[in-house]
This record gives C-alpha cells, structure tokens and sequence, in this order.
C-alpha cells in the first residue's frame, strides 16, 4: 500500500497547548516537514520566542534554545556563528519580532545572517490575551485598542516582509497564508526553499505566514480564516518579495 | 620565566581571554572599553575565532547566549550604561545556566553619566543585576596583572558553576598600562557540556537552552539548584587579600583601582604611627563577609572607600555586624579619590576611636 501521508519526524508525537483553530500547528507541521525532507533533523536548532510559541521546543524533535522576547534572531546568530555547520531557524511571532524585536530582525537580515525566520503574523497579541500589535489592522479591535486601530493614533500596520526585502542581506523573503489547502501548499514550498537558501548559504531568509488567533479575534475558526483572506491578504500581499536569483519580485 | 610585556589594561583581558580558550566575541561600541572589542576584532580570526559587532547591547548578550548555549567559549564586554542594557540577557544566561565572561569598565552614572572611572554600579554587578533570584561571580581586580590572572581562570570558573562571570573593572584600569605575564591557571577539572546544543546528532535526544518554568514547584526548584552551585563558589571562590590586618586599629575596606590608593594611605599612616590596615576583596561576589568579620574581631573601626556614594560599604556592614563602627569615604561621577583626603579621614577616625 501506498503511504501518501505521515506525521513528520521531526515533531513530536503529542498535543499542543494551541487554541482550536490556530495556525501555529500548520505553521509547526510545514516546518517539521521541510526539515524531515531537506534530512536536516541532527543538525537543525531552533529558537522559541516569547509569545503563543514559547513551547515550540516541546513540539520539535531537534535542539532549541528559548530566547527573550525579540531577541531570537541575536540567539539564532550566536548559534550559527559558532556552529556553522548548524541550520538554525527562529520562530517568532508578531508583537516579538515587528514590534520589541524589530531591531534584531533588521539587524540579522542586514548582516545576511545564514539563518531562517518563521515570522508567524496574526495581527495580534495571543498570549498575553489580546493586544494591539504592529500588524494589527487599522480598525481592528484589540485590548489595548477597544475602539480598532486608529491610523492618527498609532499608525497603519507594518509590512515587515517588503521592508526586509528592501535590504541586501535578505536572500529570501516570502509571504505565505496558512488559510487554504492551496495557500498551505505554497506556504510548504516557500518554507522549503528558505532552509535551501540557508543551506546554500545564501544569507538571510523569512517566510512570513499570515494566520489567524481565533481566541483572540473573538471568531470560529472557520470565519477567522474567512477574515483573514477577506482583511489580511489584502492589506499583506502573498507571494515572492526577494530570491536569491534577485527576482522575481512577484508582489 | 614567561615573558613580561607592557600592555593596556582593556587589550591585556581580552588577549587573556584569548588564551583561556575564548573564541566568540559580541561587543558593541561604548567608552571607556573600546579597545576590547578593537582588540578582539584584529585578535581573534588569527585563532579561528570570530568577533561581531552588534548592533546594541541588547543583541551582543543575546548572541552570547545563543553561542554560549552551543557550549562556545564566548565572552562581551561594555561600560555602565551598556552593562544596564544587557541586563536583561544577564539574567536570561543565569536563568538559563549558561556560562560566559562579562568585562565591565565602569563609568560614572545615574545616566549617560561620565567616561571617567567610578565604581558607582557595584550594586547592579554584585546583586545579581537583572530581574530574578540569581547572582554571578564578580571579579574585581586592582591590576592589569592580576585582571589578567583572574581572566585566565574566568572560564572555568564560569562552566564549574554554570554561570556568567563578570570582570569588574573601572575606566582606570582599562586605560592604564602596566607589565604582565600571561600565566597559566591551576588547572580545573571542568565538567563535560552535555546540556549543549549542537545539533541532535548519533540519536542523542533533543537538548533545550531555557529559563522558563510556569510551574511555581518547578521554577522554585530550578532556582535553588542555581543557588546551590553559588552556594558551592561561596565555599571555594571567595579570594580577599589582607594587609597588616593583625595588628590594625583601623581597617581600610577597599577593592580594585580605590584599593591601590587605600594601600598608600595605609603606608603613609603606618608612618606616622597609626596602626592601620587593608582588606582588598578581589571577589566582591561572592563577598569575603567571613574574612571581614575575623578581623572586626580585633580592628577597632573600619573605613570603607569607594569611588561611589556607598555601594560596598553595605556589605562590608554587614560583615563586621556592629562589632565596630564602619565609616565611608567615597567620591562620585567619575572624581578619583586622593591618599590625602583618605588620610585625613583616617586620622578623624584615629582621634575619635582609636584615641578616646
């Protein structure tokens, strides 16, 4: 018989403390999945944020180090740097890497740090309850905005992946939907390539994969996807936004 | 006899790092320690090392705890207002039982402060530093010498114990030149870095680098495991040098770049007829309160110098635990106190205690 579906090797076999609904075991699974199929598991180490994936380390079945809030892209460069043979990622949410973080994901993607970033974008704050983050829509309700964003207030939303993409160090920047078995199909692939671009030792690489916090949306997880493609995606543009063939820039 | 060679006090502690085994340093720019991370930067791809300027001090510490994490021998350097950035990171290394070196060139403060030579963040350097219950090991040496010896064993004092150690220095003593001799240490044994992640290699499994513990049991827990190996460095760390202390009326209490100029008031009261001695801690943490206390046994009143507004002479209370009054004298901002001004205090105390 053919096997056309498995649990990837490189997560562990339990349950998550996610919400129903949430992207983060998409997220989890296309990362184990690239790392089972590049054949990467004993040399890859990860890097837990501060947020809804603190734990990540209990789901891989690879080494991790668990870093200060914003800080995993300075962890993850201390790693790579003295074990180069290593393939290091990050993972980290919105309120860590665009808002407290935004220094050090500059920073690494200035240096062309061989490293890559799994920039989990949710439009919000999920596990201190809620809060108004960098990529929180305008108009989107909060805790800390009750009334939605207010652009005069605090601005319009960050588009980290075009702003990274703007830096030379960036080798591949990509953004993905984990929203559709089509859109997680092409989150698989630009995750894949990311690592190839790392393994290649290309330079920098993040794939941006725009999901959903039900929880914190006050949604089903069915009309939190629906929100997402209705509100998210076309405020953040999918696709391509730097290769390391220099294009195509397909944003 | 190794060879003796005149060297600055910020290129001797890193090229002693070197020599210890260092091979990462991640360092950001700040006065009045610059020509550490200068020197590391020509120094250590001539050892197959690497040196990388972050771009703060935030990132730098958490570089150094994601290479110390690998089981690296990885060291950073800064000055007060960058120390307080890496505070945080600090806390994240001992939480997360990582050793590491820190060399800290103190400059006057609250704020962007001064560039000149204080010893105004004792506090901050001896009593953990960042958020938690925690402490590191502080070395607080008073020559380039004997920076450069404390350096060499720095490392394997850090990996015995599972924790950052950090240098304690002044804007002095990174500045000025004098002889040294890189020596080797006694020799450790060092215990084996199985807790490093390097990759899960030959089905090793998984290793995690962590401080968080949401389980109150389990943090509680963790916690006193810490405690319990700084307990083990309260046993055999501590290192405090005595002078003329037996026979002392008056001890002066006095450590790093402040212990040199006590040393010739002491020299200068002896003198004149005053029985007064020197007590220098070379750990200001652990802190040598046992080794105050014996000698508050028999010294008649104690005076502690700083270049702060009384950071040390706290612990230095504490110790001799009102067995005999304890004055302080201390200049701030970055003002270097001078052998006359201490003197004419030690002759005030002479007259009121000593005499009566």
């Amino acid at each position: 018989m053919k096997q056309v579906y498995s649990v990837p090797k490189s997560l562990q076999p339990r349950s998550t403390h996610y919400c129903p609904g949430c992207t983060h075991g998409i997220a989890h699974k296309l990362v184990a999945e690239a790392i089972d199929d590049l054949g990467i598991r004993d040399r890859a180490i990860g890097v837990a944020p501060v947020g809804c994936a603190v734990f990540a380390y209990d789901y891989f079945d690879c080494d991790f180090q668990q870093a200060a809030h914003g800080r995993a892209p300075a962890v993850a460069t201390g790693i790579k740097r003295s074990v180069p043979d290593s393939v290091v990622f990050s993972y980290q949410g919105d309120g860590d890497l665009a808002s407290i973080g935004a220094a050090e994901i500059v920073h690494a993607a200035m240096r062309g740090e061989r490293i890559t970033v799994i920039f989990v974008n949710n439009a919000i704050y999920g596990m201190t309850g809620g809060q108004m983050a960098p990529t929180t829509l305008v108009g989107q309700k909060a805790t800390t905005a009750p009334f939605g964003r207010q652009k005069e207030h605090c601005g319009s939303p960050l588009r980290v992946s075009e702003m990274l993409a703007t830096i030379p160090g960036a080798a591949y920047v990509a953004r993905v939907a984990l929203s559709s078995p089509g859109n997680v199909a092409k989150a698989k692939t630009a995750i894949r390539k990311a690592f190839e671009t790392q393994l290649a030792g290309e330079g920098f690489s993040l794939v941006e994969c725009l999901s959903t916090c039900p929880t914190n949306w006050g949604m089903g997880p069915y009309e939190a996807m629906s929100w997402l493609e209705e509100n998210m995606i076309p405020y953040y543009p999918l696709g391509e936004f730097r290769t390391p063939e220099g294009g195509p820039n397909n944003a | 006899m190794a060879e003796r060679k005149l060297f600055k006090g910020n290129e001797a502690v890193a090229e002693a790092a070197v020599r210890a085994g260092c091979r990462y340093f991640f360092g950001y720019p700040i006065t009045p320690q610059n020509e550490i991370p200068e020197y590391m930067a020509r120094r250590l791809p001539e050892v197959g090392g690497l040196f990388l300027q972050a771009e703060s001090e935030v990132a730098a510490i958490n570089m150094v705890y994601g290479a110390a994490g690998t089981g690296a021998r990885v060291m950073t350097s800064s000055s007060s207002p960058g120390i307080s950035l890496k505070q945080e990171g600090i806390s994240y290394i001992a939480g997360a039982e990582l050793p590491c070196l820190i060399v800290n060139m103190v400059r006057g403060g609250p704020g962007l402060g001064g560039i000149q030579p204080a010893q105004s963040d004792y506090f901050q350097a001896v009593k953990g530093g960042g958020h938690g219950d925690y402490y590191t090991i502080v070395y607080a040496p008073a020559s380039i010498q004997e920076m450069v010896d404390l350096t060499m064993q720095a490392f394997d004092v850090a990996e015995t114990y599972r924790m950052p150690v950090m240098i304690l220095g002044d804007g002095v003593l990174g500045q000025m030149m004098e002889p040294v001799e890189f020596r080797e240490p006694a020799p450790r044994e060092v215990p084996a870095k199985d807790w490093a992640t390097t990759g899960a290699k030959d089905g090793r499994a998984p290793r995690l680098i962590n401080s968080i513990y949401l389980q109150p049991e389990a943090l509680f827990k963790h916690n006193l495991k810490i405690a319990e190996r700084f307990e083990q460095a309260k046993k055999n760390e501590v290192m405090c040098e005595k002078a003329k202390t037996d026979d002392a009326d008056i001890v002066l209490v006095a450590y790093g770049t402040t212990a040199r100029i006590c040393r010739s008031v002491m020299d200068r009261a002896r003198a004149a007829g005053l029985k007064v001695g020197l007590i220098r801690p070379i750990t200001v943490s652990p802190f040598p309160y046992d080794e105050i206390g014996e000698v508050a046994r028999t010294a008649k009143a104690f005076l502690t110098v700083e270049m702060s507004l009384g950071q040390m002479v706290e612990d230095v209370k504490v110790a001799v635990s009102g067995a005999a009054p304890v004055h302080f004298y201390g200049t701030t901002g970055g003002v270097i106190p001078t052998a006359a001004e201490i003197l004419e205090r030690v002759e005030e105390i002479a007259r009121a205690e000593v005499r009566k």
